[in-house]
């Protein structure tokens, strides 16, 4: 019995169905919101501790055996994902209670938080193709009314675009499972891998396989589908904008891990090179497009982009080391990016704007919050020794190996870049003096925020995790090893979820 | 309310008031045979819960929001949070037997001669029956109250 690879999928679930049931109580709703997500960090962990143990844990929904019923099935990937799914929803939840307005709250900001939370976990989860769409379908379901809480006229706007692009990519996601279904058969993940790994490769399943990564590059906000990612992320509340930063587009990243290590790998000069090409072309749009730019939470779209393509290299490299590599810097990227959005935030709070021109001053008066930002910034440009640098160095170490060097200049090129809009930001809300215009008189004044303990607890606790995966990187990076290793083993997987050995 | 060609129905179709009077009990005793027999024969809470939903809506229709909220007891949201509880809940007994999730427990005992089967899948259909319920009357009362 694995109870422990269910429940990061129903803790939320429920959380957000007893939510909706206490409609009328905002109190009850958030302290059920602390409970639920700080418990679905703890099962999380406990899924790792027994993936760390046994390598595969799988659960066979309502005793179906595979291939016939839906599978849940975590190996370390999964497993780290779920972890980190727990811990952004628990700092995101944290992070609520400080900064959501009553009125985002009565229309059901929680509850749809937790549904959010059910289907990136689902995600993670599934060992089943068909399911995976029914969790995206959740997620983003969940993501639109997220996205549109409040009506603002720039929420609609983009959430028009991000709207169209994802159901466009989902229908092309469901075509791609129905010619699936046709060429196979079987819709379960390790049956497929098994079926598709006993037949000669044809251009067919090239053809399938081009229309899942289409639809998942699309999720993941890959070069060149990517324009819906800024048009709406700097929309909703900042709580929102880090929680999509942090988990959204990484579910699709984690789709294309998962079935481009596991389904489809009959062709990958064919398929790889295609996402080498869109991985560099993420990298170089996202880091160029942010330079344009002077919005705080604009800019960091537009470095979400980017990093995605140095988690896209990972994979299209394809070796141990840059598997290893694409794992951590997904950790990485994860808590760095959550992190500066938090820390947007924090910065509207005081001085009322996200425009850089309308910032400023911050270091004068709160220098803590600014070396907040500063750890979290420059662990995202990649300076040692923080969690960002192993995770470039491993990357970029990975492409030297196989003497890919455009993706090893690309990579450190884009990292230079990243730095630039970190060090303007900085310079701008951080360093320069308040502008005159400006009215900053929260940010200069000594009263106790009360609120204020809501936003610094999470931030805090993530820029410490940025700080530790650096110094301490060891545990993770064997973590992700051997995630990395399963990932080039399928026949593992096969066999945990379908108890056969191809 | 000043245009009265703007109401969604008119206050003076007797046959209309009189009918939905009589078909409420009617229509709601039989979305819970539908629900009942949904296991093996075709029925279920989802087509059940549209029955359902469709008897309180003539209703309303009938006799305005406030009747049917008198008649109703609940707010439907209440209706719709207590159906999606136990559509969750019904995967969980499965774990006190050590099974996986969402596997199907069965009571199955006599009762007066008759064999009743009771199960978590029932409970399961009943959830999707308050759900579906809840989900239109939320609609649609919220729909008139915003046009009234």
């Amino acid at each position: 019995m694995s109870t422990e690879v269910a429940l990061p999928v129903f803790i939320p679930l429920l959380a957000g169905v007893l939510s909706l049931m206490l409609w009328r109580s905002r109190k009850w709703q958030r302290r059920l919101a602390v409970l639920a997500t700080g418990l679905l960090l703890a099962s999380t962990l406990w899924l790792l501790r027994s993936t760390l143990d046994q390598g595969y844990v799988v659960m066979q929904l309502g005793g179906w055996a595979a291939p016939f019923g839906i599978t849940l099935v975590a190996d370390l990937l999964s497993a780290v994902m779920a972890v980190i799914t727990g811990l952004i929803g628990f700092a995101v939840a944290l992070y609520s209670l400080g900064t959501i307005p009553d009125r985002h709250e009565k229309f059901g900001y929680y509850p749809l938080m937790h549904l959010l939370l059910a289907g990136v976990a689902g995600s993670f989860l599934t060992g089943d193709i068909f399911n995976l769409f029914v969790w995206f379908e959740v997620m983003l379901l969940a993501s639109f009314a997220l996205l549109t809480l409040g009506g603002e006229r720039a929420q609609m706007e983009g959430a028009i675009k991000y709207v169209t692009l994802n159901l466009f990519s989902s229908a092309l996601f469901l075509s791609a499972i129905g010619l699936t279904y046709g060429l196979t058969g079987t819709l379960n993940m390790a049956d497929l891998a098994y079926k598709l790994s006993q037949v000669e490769h044809t251009g067919m399943v090239n053809v399938v396989a081009l229309m899942f990564m289409i639809s998942f590059g699309i999720k993941a906000a890959a070069f060149p589908l990517f324009f819906w990612l800024p048009a709406s992320y700097h929309t909703p509340q900042v709580a929102v904008s880090a929680l999509f930063a942090g988990l959204l587009t990484k579910v699709g990243v984690y789709a294309l891990y998962r079935l481009f290590t596991l389904v489809f790998v009959g062709d990958t000069g064919y398929t790889h090179t295609i996402l080498l090409w869109s991985a560099a072309l993420t990298m170089l749009t996202g880091v160029l497009g942010a330079a344009a730019q002077f919005e705080f939470r604009r800019i960091l779209s537009f470095h979400i982009v980017s990093q995605i393509g140095y988690i896209m290299l990972g994979l299209a490299l394809f070796t141990p080391l840059a598997l290893l590599g694409g794992v951590f810097y997904l950790v990485h990227n994860i808590i760095a990016k959550t992190n500066l959005f938090l820390i947007s935030g924090l910065t509207y709070r005081l001085l009322g704007s996200y425009d850089l021109k309308k910032l400023g001053g911050v270091y004068r008066e709160r220098p803590g919050i600014a070396i907040l930002f500063l750890i979290s910034a420059l662990g995202l440009a990649g300076i040692p020794p923080l969690s960002g640098f192993f995770a470039k160095f491993l990357l970029i170490r990975a492409a030297v190996e196989i003497e890919a060097w455009m993706a090893v200049v690309v990579a450190l090129t884009v990292s230079f870049m990243t730095l630039y809009s970190m060090i303007k930001i900085w310079a701008q809300v951080f360093w320069k003096p308040v502008p005159d215009a400006v009215d900053a008189t929260r940010l200069r004044s000594r009263e106790r925020d009360p609120g204020m303990f809501w936003l610094l607890t999470p931030i805090i606790g993530l820029a410490a995790l940025v700080v530790l995966f650096g110094v301490w990187a060891e545990p993770l990076y064997q973590v992700a090893r051997d995630a990395a290793e399963q990932l080039l083993n399928p026949a593992g997987y096969i066999e945990a979820v379908l108890g056969v050995t191809p | 309310m000043t245009d009265p060609n703007k109401k969604i129905m008119k206050d003076n179709t007797v046959i209309l008031h009189t009918a939905a009077l009589a078909l409420l009990p009617l229509q709601l005793l039989f979305s819970v045979f539908l629900l009942l027999r949904g296991h093996d024969e075709p029925g279920g809470g989802f087509i059940a819960g549209l029955v359902g939903a469709g008897a309180v809506v003539l209703y309303l229709f009938a006799h305005g929001v406030d009747a049917t909220r008198r008649i109703m007891r609940f707010d439907p949201r209440d209706l719709l949070g207590i159906g999606l509880f136990l559509g969750t809940v019904s995967a969980f007994p499965a774990l006190l037997r050590g099974e996986p999730f969402l596997s199907a427990q069965w009571w199955i005992f006599d009762l007066a001669g008759t064999e009743i089967k009771l199960s978590t899948v029932l409970v399961f259909d009943i959830g999707v029956y308050f759900a579906v319920v809840g989900t239109i009357l939320t609609v649609v009362v919220s729909l008139t109250e915003a046009e009234e």
